[in-house]
This record gives C-alpha cells, structure tokens and sequence, in this order.
C-alpha cells in the first residue's frame, strides 16, 4: 500500500512491512529530547514508576535553555534536578550554559538529528527537525519518561496534507511568511492529527533555515510533524556534522493525501500573525499604523546566524526607534560566537539593541523582556497567545527578522522597504 | 466508571498557556502550580472549581506548548473530566498518560453550558445533561488506550507489561 514520507519513517521503526492511517503503532525512537522545564517532571515520573535505568545514554538529549541562565531560585533547583539526572546516567548530550543552545536549532547544529530517524521531545516544537526529513514530534513528560527508560513510544499512524511549493521567494520573504500564509490559510488547527508533507519544485528555493522555521510552526497549524524531502541542500547541511549512516524516505508517489494545496512562492509578502492566535495573519501591507515598545529577534524559530545577518542588515547604520526594546538572541553558543566574531553584534549594540546570551526567555514570558499591561511587541518567535511573553492585555505580533528588525527603527510594525 | 459536576465552559483554542502560563513552570510543587490553573482565562476558576467538576470546552483544547502540567494542575484541582469537540494532540497523549479522563463528543461540547450538572459514563461513553435532560455519545477509546487507563497511566501500563 502507498505510504506517506511520514508513514515510511514509522513503519521503519515499528519493524512493519506498511502501516496505515489510524494504525496505533509501537516505534523505536532514535533520539529523546527534554528541556529544564520538561526535564524534570519526565525524570520523576520515570524514577516514582521505578524505572531506574535509561535505554541508551548516547541517545537521550537535555538541554537546559527555557529559564537559563536560571533567573531564579526555583529555576536554578529545576536545571539542578536535570544536572544531577544527567550525571548519575552519563548522559552524553547534556548541554548546560556555556555550551548550550535553544534546543530545536542546537541539536541539528550538533548533528544529533538526521534523515529518516524517529526523534520525540518533551517540547511542542520538537516537529523543527521535519526539516532534514526525519520524523519528530513533541510528546509530554511522561511520554519522554518512558522513551528514556525503554527506547519506544506508541503512535497513530497520521494522514497528512500535502503543500506543493512553486516559484521563488520575493526579497524579504523568509519561511516565516510561508508557513504564517499556511497557519493563516487552513487554521490553528487545520492539521490536527496530521503531517503536512512539503514538496515541489520550490523545496530547493527554500535555505535549511527557512525549513526549520517553516517545520519548526508546524504544531502551530496543529501538526504531528511537519517534513521535507531530503535533497542536496539536506545533505550538505548535514556532511561535516552527521557521521553516522542515514537513510533517506520519499513518499510513494501515489500516496494519498487528505488534501493537496499549490503554492506560489512568488505571492507570498512579508506576513505577521497578529494577537492572539497565529491563524490571525495579516500581510505587513495590509495592516494600520501599529506602534510597538519591544523587538525580539532570536529564539528557536529564528536565531540561526542567516536570521542574525537579515537583521543588521537592517539595523547596520540605523537605530532603534526611541521608546522601542530592541532584544536579539542568538539561537545557540555557535551563532553568538559567530555573531560576535563577524562583528553582527557590534551592529545590533550600536543600533541600540541589546544582544544576550541564548535563552528561550521572552518566548514564553520567562525573563530578558518580559511585556507590562497593555505593551505590544514584534517577535521573531512562534506563539502569540494570551499572557505569552507577560501580562494577559500585552500582545504578541509574529514576524520574520527582517520585518522586526524594520519595525523596531521605525517603532511601529513596516516592511524593510519602508524605512528610511 | 462514572464522574459527575457542575460544568466550567470554554471555547475555541484554550491553549497550554492560559491552562497553566509558562511564568509559574518554575514551580515544582503540583499543589501550588494548581493554584494557578486557568487563571488568565478565568480568574475565579480555583476558587470556584469544586472536586468532580467538569471542564467543556469547543474545538482544539490544550493547543500549544506540550507542557504536562496543563492536565496535571486539571487534575490536581480535581477536575473529574474534560469534554471537548476535539483536542490538541499532545494535550491528549498527555491527559491520557496522566491518567486524566478526556472525552471527544461535538454535541456535547456544543449543547452543555457553564453551570450545567452532568454526568459521564467512561464505560459506555455516554454524557448525560441533568440540568438539560439530553444524553449525548462520546466514542470509546480504542483497547490500547483503555489499558492505559485502567492501568493507571502510561508509565504503570509498561510496568504491568514488563517492558
């Protein structure tokens, strides 16, 4: 029977011939990730359930990067609890300050993910990874707490949608803009349950940083897992980095699809989601006068150094608008250390912007611009919720680099071409 | 199995981040974390919510971040059951894991309002509305999900498999 890119993966690692949608499945993972926050409730799930030995110490993750470097006390007992963990089980990927990275772009950049591999993490946005063509999805503590300890994880085999890319990008488009259109298009959840499968003739216009933002907002359509073909942009991005073997999937090409959408590459503009749901998409053009007090340009959808360069671009010979917090954040130690060296940093310091270290932080209202009533911000992240990034009247608008980058010169929400 | 309570409605896309906003993850203790629960939707929630109550919401409840301290701080206010027209798929996995009875039924989640007395029937997958008088079908689990619960959650279930 024909399969799906995404079935073939877990059919593989369920030891099945095929599988079908609605089939629950046993599969081996390949990899297990968890962070300080998700970290420690999977550890003590797994220890109070009695298992007190881990699968594989080479293949488990834990990267301590939500609330670090730990802005309280609380904080600091939680990525203890991970540390503790990881040295009683010789965890071999544990990454703490200093080495660290926001979670779903360090791991590729260390090569702990690959083509055709099973990858599940106590985080929603474990899906980033679709973007080298494996199979990866967010679970929840307990799931991580038993892939830990035995290896496996249960699934249901998903159907998927498939979104046909054509044409190439107009300046200033980025990947964001892709999958905000999609979000904006089909719903927050327009792909529950399912994979979005990408391919087409524009998959090779679209750069790695531009899948792993578009696979990285996959959950935010509601998506088990977004995925991209494997072709030579893939291979590169993974030689020098990726020394084990991989095995590549295709989808058969008469597999079904619940839906099939054709995009245009070429008509998307820069698009920002507005509060607060990411479906609620406007392009920049479409939206009034929108004035802004924060620009936060980093994190996990958006803090590869390609992100980092959009925006100092912009921001090289300018300077923050007065009134706006301009706060960018290098997405792991290799892109700060790079951002740094290139003198990108320079650039964003003496436009007025600060430039920390890498932390999930404002994403999620954690710390490092955490917003009062009523403020609104441009944000390079993926979820403008109620409350997201601090009080429950502050808004969020998502964006790609360098539509905030602009807007924080301008201190309202523009597109790069309408700065001075 | 049977639950019964008074009903707190929700609507559309209650996401992980209003269920529990991610400033009180820092918190360990599920006892305090619960107090807390859904607070920038609805700020009398834990004071209001009573043991056995009923959480319905509309389509897609638990959107969102994967954090498992949504269902928990549910549980921990010892809400007996969430009815929704359909869920964020890790909030299911991880209501089910946690041993937090969900059930998926659009009729109910259309008809019941806030202040409703219903009870729940996770054996037949029957809601019944007292204060309405109407029953509504929510589907059964399949047998692979129904051993996880009646295990205890998914950690128990392996456990009791000797995996």
């Amino acid at each position: 029977m024909a399969m799906t890119m995404t079935q073939k993966i877990l059919a593989g690692h369920a030891g099945l011939e095929s599988v079908c949608a609605g089939q629950l499945i046993e599969a081996n993972v390949d990899l297990t990730l968890a962070n300080d926050i998700t970290g420690p409730v999977a550890i003590r799930e797994m220890e109070k359930a009695g298992f007190d030995s881990v699968f594989d110490r080479a293949k488990i993750a834990l990267v301590m990067d939500h609330f670090v470097p730990n802005k309280d006390i609380m904080s600091a007992q939680q990525s203890r609890e991970c540390r503790e963990f990881a040295k009683k089980h010789g965890i071999v990927h544990f990454y703490d300050v200093g080495n660290m990275g926001v979670e779903h772009a360090l791991l590729p950049e260390k090569g702990l993910t690959a083509p055709g591999e099973l990858i599940i993490g106590a985080d929603s946005h474990t899906c980033t990874y679709g973007a080298l063509g494996a199979f990866s999805t967010g679970v929840g503590s307990t799931d991580l707490a038993a892939g830990m300890a035995t290896g496996k994880a249960w699934f249901k085999v998903p159907s998927a949608i498939k979104f046909v890319l054509r044409g190439k990008k107009a300046p200033w488009v980025s990947g964001k803009d892709l999958i905000l259109h999609i979000i904006g298009m089909i719903g927050v959840d327009g792909a529950l349950y399912k994979s979005m499968e990408f391919s087409g003739e524009g998959v090779a216009e679209l750069t790695m940083d531009d899948r792993f933002t578009i696979c990285n907002m996959a959950i935010e359509a509601g998506a088990k897992n977004g995925i991209f073909p494997v072709d030579e942009r893939t291979r590169e991005y993974i030689a020098g980095r990726v020394d084990r073997s991989v095995t590549e999937f295709a989808a058969d090409a008469d597999a079904e699809y619940d839906e099939v959408y054709e995009l245009d590459l070429s008509a998307l503009r820069p698009t920002v989601a507005c509060p607060h749901l990411p479906e609620n998409t406007k392009t920049v053009g479409e939206l009034g006068h929108i004035e802004i007090q924060q620009a936060v340009i980093g994190s996990r959808t958006h803090g590869r150094l390609d992100d980092m360069r959009i925006a100092a671009q912009i921001l090289k010979g300018r300077h923050v608008a007065s009134g706006v917090r301009a706060i960018v954040i290098p997405a792991t130690q290799a892109a700060y250390i790079q951002c740094i060296a290139g003198g990108v940093a320079l650039i964003f310091i003496e436009a007025g912007a600060i430039v920390s270290t890498p932390t999930c932080g404002p994403c999620l209202g954690g710390h490092m611009g955490v917003l009062a009533e009523g403020e609104r911000a441009i944000s390079t992240t993926n979820r403008n919720f109620v409350g997201r990034m601090g009080h429950i009247t502050s808004e969020i608008y998502l964006a790609n680099p360098a539509v905030a980058a602009a807007s924080a010169v301008a201190g309202y929400i523009c597109s790069p071409e309408d700065i001075k | 199995m049977l639950a019964k309570g008074r009903v707190f409605k929700y609507g559309d896309n209650v996401d992980t981040d209003v269920i529990i906003p991610a400033r009180y993850l820092n918190i360990a203790d599920p006892a305090v974390l619960s107090t807390h629960a859904m607070e920038d939707i609805d700020a009398d929630f834990v004071k209001n919510v009573r043991p056995g109550d009923i959480v319905v919401a509309e389509s897609n409840f638990g959107c969102g971040s994967s954090r498992e301290h949504a269902p928990l701080v549910l549980r921990e206010n010892r809400v007996s059951c969430v009815i929704a027209a359909s869920f964020a798929r890790i909030f299911y996995r991880n209501a089910i894991n946690i041993g937090l009875p969900i059930l998926e039924c659009a009729q109910a989640a259309e008809a019941i309002q806030t202040g409703d007395t219903v009870s729940v029937d996770f054996d037949t997958g029957v809601i019944t509305n007292e204060t309405r008088g109407e029953t509504y079908q929510a589907a059964a689990f399949p047998p692979f999900i129904q051993d996880i619960i009646s295990s205890g959650g998914l950690l128990k279930s392996l456990k009791k498999r000797g995996v």
